[in-house]
């Protein structure tokens, strides 16, 4: 391995001359080892990003080289940990250097001590194919870890397959070429990882919330962008879908984003219990804190490194959803590179292959049939804080292009407490029609008409709202009124769903479907008033009503909403 | 002694650039020696070939023949629990005729990033006696919450009060209040430290000052002495301190400024790029850590040009900071105090400080309920200037009135007043008592049962 010598400091950026190393090689610099990865060779300079605080480096100082590209560990014990941007546990760094994180310290992504019972699924004899299970670990309760053939590496007939307790490092099989297996390997994070094909996402990604599920529904496999100006929502969307969602793996990347908000999430997470198992939330997730203010090369590192680890969870056969808070905070460590590069700006000082970057990153997504012989997959969903809330800029409009679901957060929704506050009609989800035989199947044949019938009510209610505006509510004639009380209902008794209600905070599918139906009811009866001559004051006064909104509180809500539904029947019969 | 090199190739804005020196560290403490006259700077740049320096105290006076010298070291703030009661310039010398400090320890301004896994999560109550901050946009220890406001608005009023009312619900604690003022007027400093005086603030307070005439540059190290201050008074001392900086929009200045100097590529309006990042390890360092007993509570004051949102400055802050307080135009005119629009005003924390155990069990209930009516009956305001007010329905009359009289019961209160949390929600049920009982829709029936004050003083009865 060479060592080179730092030439010149600028920030977290470094030129060093003497090297040998690759791009994107990791490499130690200073003294102090600080990790960095090359970024760009020019004649005998390379140009290296330095992922801690570079105070204090002088020119002169040593670059070692690592030989290897920045990699993650993979193996058992990655799930519950909490990571900085380059997978080093923050509870060991804290143990190494107190409440304030320090320079150049080194530590192993996963526990190299730690004994962990291996059970072989091959046996002697038998012939592996890369990506292929070896053997199981039971990393959590509920989790079954299997040790996989590393992916790109040849494979071959086991000649010795060891059961019992190893660390990561030792070996625990031995194919005829004298390869050996460990239960840990490792994979460059820029690199995705192979499957054996791509499968169409034709099953829903279940959130519970209403707005979600009912009207832009995320698939498995599948990719969403949340941009919404700050305070809009976004991460309590974010931690909402980690909570609900019905995935087996949770990845959660705060990239760039509060130290208190990952202290919450820190703390609220493994208190949380996992509403399908009644496990902590914990056991299946894996957290990613790279604050704002830790060093912004690490930053960029971080939506790599936690997709890295997503799609090794997915190449055991499981559904994993990837959240990345916010994706704004990762072009924006690009821009920051980027300049300090001296590199040519593109728009707003994004660089030019801003666009390329975010493709590369939603297409390593996707249900998938996986080397291991079954089937996973990473779902994203990527927070965008747009500048100034303008969904006009450059790294909202280059996500745009690439998911399939945008969720919009409205400031407006947001000043007036509804939450999520996702605007129901500038948000769209093009998994629509895949998903439809899934939800005639397994929930209702109804579900999409309703679906269809309520959004066009909220449309027709926007239109209505604008001439409201101008002439005021009781000058429209009186359908009209009745449509725009029914867009209420949908909209406060609906869409408006409590994150901190413990039972309001999930929705199955079947309470979903029928507070939805029940409005639709209303509106029937309503309409059916009205013909008949009866005044919107009668029809919008129903006790009933009112009763209706209380309904999705309840958690055995079904004998609660035959009995308002009956109500409601006996109201509209007695009205004259 | 040191090396002194009298070797300056450029002297360009607040930056010098220096040839032929032993390899020096980035983001060392230089001193620079011009006649008699001292300055400070630090490296920003550092290679074989050139270093570039950033002085502090402004170039003015230095030429090719000024000496430097590298120190080999960091910028470091002496500390010691003298500190407190002092007032220092921006750069942190003494400012009030006092002795220099006398340092028990000296910490690194530039302060390391708190591990969020050693992070505890804030949630304690902070009562600040004003309505729209406690009840519908409740402080916390430990947050970050600064206050968007326009030239000629009464923020400072509001942090004063704030600085003045603050108070943890039925405990005391040691607490201190650290005052940052980075390119404010001389009159406008004058009345922060008159009004410490006259309350007897100034005994527990520190206070920066970098006023509008002195150097720009000088103002990139204030908020770091300031924050580097109340780490060590929190984490050291186990105090709970109050951080106000005033004004961020100046300090940015400062960065575009020496961005420009440099030559970079500058973002958004002339911004660096790295604002966000810097701004961040700024607002980052306020919170409160596991096993620690003090907290670092901030409240930054930022004007945004032209009163707008979107710009850089206040837009980046927004997405650091935990939430904001912001001023508005329009209350001011209409002669309400604090005119704090409650609308785009957030607290992100606010959950975990508030309900039972902490303020209320109905607190969050009638805050939802509170905004979701003045919210509605803002919307109505443009619709009666259109039909007048006699083509609204009954209901939307309603909810109209209930926007003014929430302004002027709710939000507006005297500069003096300290309302408790238990009066702010009586305010706000009083009002709410104004509207049918059936459009509480946000508020469940057990909580309208016992606060509603139609049962309320049924009960009394």
């Amino acid at each position: 391995m060479e060592v080179g010598k730092v030439k010149r400091v600028a920030g977290p950026l470094v030129q060093a001359v003497g090297l040998k190393a690759s791009m994107y090689d990791l490499v130690l610099v200073g003294e102090e080892g600080l990790m960095s990865e090359v970024i760009g060779i020019s004649g005998n300079k390379h140009i290296i990003q330095v992922y801690e605080d570079t105070g204090g480096v002088r020119p002169g100082e040593p670059v070692k080289e690592t030989g290897a590209p920045l990699v993650a560990q993979l193996g058992p014990g990655i799930l519950t940990q909490i990571y900085d941007g380059i997978q080093r546990p923050l509870p060991k760094l804290a143990e190494m250097s107190g409440d304030f994180i320090s320079r150049g310290l080194f530590v192993d992504g996963i526990d190299h001590k730690k004994k962990w019972e291996f059970k072989p699924v091959v046996k002697k004899g038998d012939v592996v194919k890369p990506g292929q299970s070896i053997g199981e670990v039971q990393e959590q309760l509920l989790i079954n870890h299997k040790i996989m053939v590393p992916p790109r590496t040849k494979g071959g007939a086991i000649k010795e397959i060891y059961g019992g307790n190893f660390t990561v490092d030792e070996t625990v099989a031995v194919l005829e070429d004298g390869t050996k297996l460990t239960m840990m390997h490792k994979w460059p994070v820029r690199q995705a990882r192979p499957v054996t094909e791509k499968l169409a996402p034709t099953i829903p990604l279940r959130t519970g919330q209403r707005v979600v599920d009912g009207f832009f529904s995320l698939a498995k496999g599948g990719t969403a962008a949340i941009p919404g100006g700050f305070g809009t929502g976004k991460t309590v969307m974010q931690q909402t879908l980690s909570k609900w969602a019905d995935v087996d793996i949770v990845i959660y990347v705060g990239c760039g984003e509060r130290g208190n908000e990952m202290a919450d999430l820190l703390h609220e997470f493994p208190e949380l219990q996992d509403p399908r198992t009644g496990r902590p939330l914990m056991e299946r997730s894996i957290v990613y804190a790279n604050t704002s203010n830790m060093p912004v090369a690490a930053r960029e590192a971080s939506i790599y490194t936690g997709m890295t680890t997503a799609e090794y969870y997915r190449d055991m056969g499981y559904d994993c959803l990837m959240t990345a808070d916010s994706t704004s905070r990762w072009a924006e460590a690009m821009r920051e590179m980027g300049s300090r590069l001296e590199e040519m700006p593109g728009e707003e000082g994004y660089p030019a292959y801003l666009g390329a970057r975010l493709a590369d990153f939603y297409e390593r997504a996707g249900r998938a049939e996986v080397l291991n012989g079954g089937q996973g997959s990473v779902s994203i969903v990527g927070a965008v804080s747009p500048a100034g809330g303008d969904f006009t800029e450059p790294v909202t409009q280059n996500t745009l292009r690439m998911v399939k679901v945008f969720w919009a957060l409205d400031s407006k929704l947001t000043q007036r407490r509804h939450f999520p506050s996702i605007n129901w009609l500038d948000s769209y989800s093009l998994y629509d029609q895949i998903l439809e035989p899934w939800f005639v199947e397994n929930v209702s044949p109804d579900w999409n008409k309703n679906k269809r019938r309520a959004m066009n009510i909220l449309q027709e209610n926007a239109e209505l709202e604008e001439i409201v505006m101008l002439v005021g509510s009781d000058a429209l004639p009186e359908d009209q009124q009745i449509t725009l009380e029914v867009a209420r209902m949908i909209i406060n008794f609906w869409l408006a769903q409590s994150a901190f209600h413990p039972v309001d905070t999930f929705c199955p599918y079947k309470k979903q479907f029928d507070l939805l139906e029940a409005i639709l009811k209303y509106r029937d009866y309503a309409f059916d008033a009205v013909q008949k001559g009866i005044s919107v004051a009668q029809i919008t006064s129903v006790p009933s009503k009112d009763a209706l909104a209380k309904v999705r509180l309840e958690a055995e809500y079904e004998p609660i909403l035959a009995k308002v539904l009956a109500q409601m029947d006996a109201e509209f019969k007695a009205l004259k | 002694m040191t090396k002194e090199y009298k070797t300056i190739t450029e002297i360009s804005g607040p930056l010098v650039f220096v040839e032929k020196t032993e390899p020096v560290g980035y983001m060392e403490l230089v001193e620079i020696r011009t006649g008699g006259d001292l300055k400070r700077g630090q490296v920003l740049d550092s290679s074989d070939e050139i270093v570039v320096i950033q002085v502090f105290e402004g170039t003015g006076g230095l030429s090719k023949e000024s000496a430097i010298s590298f120190t080999g070291d960091v910028i470091k703030m002496p500390l010691s629990p003298n500190i407190v009661g002092r007032v220092l310039s921006g750069s942190g010398k003494p400012r009030d005729g006092g002795p220099e400090i006398v340092p028990e320890v000296l910490r690194d301004i530039a302060g390391a990033a708190i591990n969020p896994a050693s992070r505890e999560k804030p949630r304690a109550f902070i009562q600040t006696g004003i309505s729209t901050i406690d009840g519908t946009n409740t402080l916390v220890r430990g947050q970050k919450l600064p206050i968007f406001s326009g030239a000629g608005l009464p923020h400072n009023d509001l942090a004063l009060q704030i600085a003045r009312q603050a108070k943890a619900l039925g405990e005391a604690e040691s607490f201190a209040v650290i005052f940052c003022a980075m390119g404010i007027t001389n009159e406008e400093a004058q009345h922060f430290l008159a009004d410490f005086e006259r309350t007897g603030a100034l005994e527990r307070a520190v206070v920066f000052l970098n006023l509008a005439d002195d150097p720009a540059v000088e103002r990139i190290l204030t908020p770091r002495l300031g924050l580097t201050t109340a780490e060590y008074l929190a984490f050291d001392l186990d105090m709970h301190v109050l951080i106000i900086y005033t004004d961020m929009t100046n300090y940015c200045e400062s960065l575009r400024q020496m961005g420009a100097a440099r030559e970079e590529v500058p973002g958004r309006r002339g911004y660096p790029g790295y604002m966000y990042t810097d701004l961040a390890i700024q607002y980052e360092r306020a919170g409160i850590i596991k096993g620690r007993k003090g907290s670092i509570t901030q409240f930054p004051i930022l004007t945004m040009p032209g009163d707008d949102i979107t710009h850089p400055i206040p837009d980046l802050s927004g997405y650091i900071t935990e939430g904001q307080i912001l001023i508005s135009r329009e209350l001011h005119r209409k002669g309400i105090y604090p005119p704090v629009d409650i609308r785009p005003s957030l607290s992100r924390l606010m959950n975990s400080g508030i309900g039972k155990g902490h303020t209320r069990e109905d607190h969050r209930a009638v805050s939802d309920q509170l905004y979701a009516y003045y919210a509605e009956g803002n919307d109505l305001r443009g619709l009666a200037a259109i039909v007048g007010k006699e083509a609204l329905s009954e209901r939307d009359k309603l909810v109209l009135e209930f926007a003014d009289k929430f302004e002027k019961r709710f939000v507006n209160q005297g500069r003096d007043e300290d309302r408790s949390i238990f009066d702010t929600l009586q305010i706000g049920w009083d009002l709410l008592a104004d509207l049918p009982e059936a459009m509480l829709t946000r508020i469940d029936d057990k909580f309208i049962k016992q606060y509603h004050p139609k049962y309320a003083s049924a009960a009394k009865k």
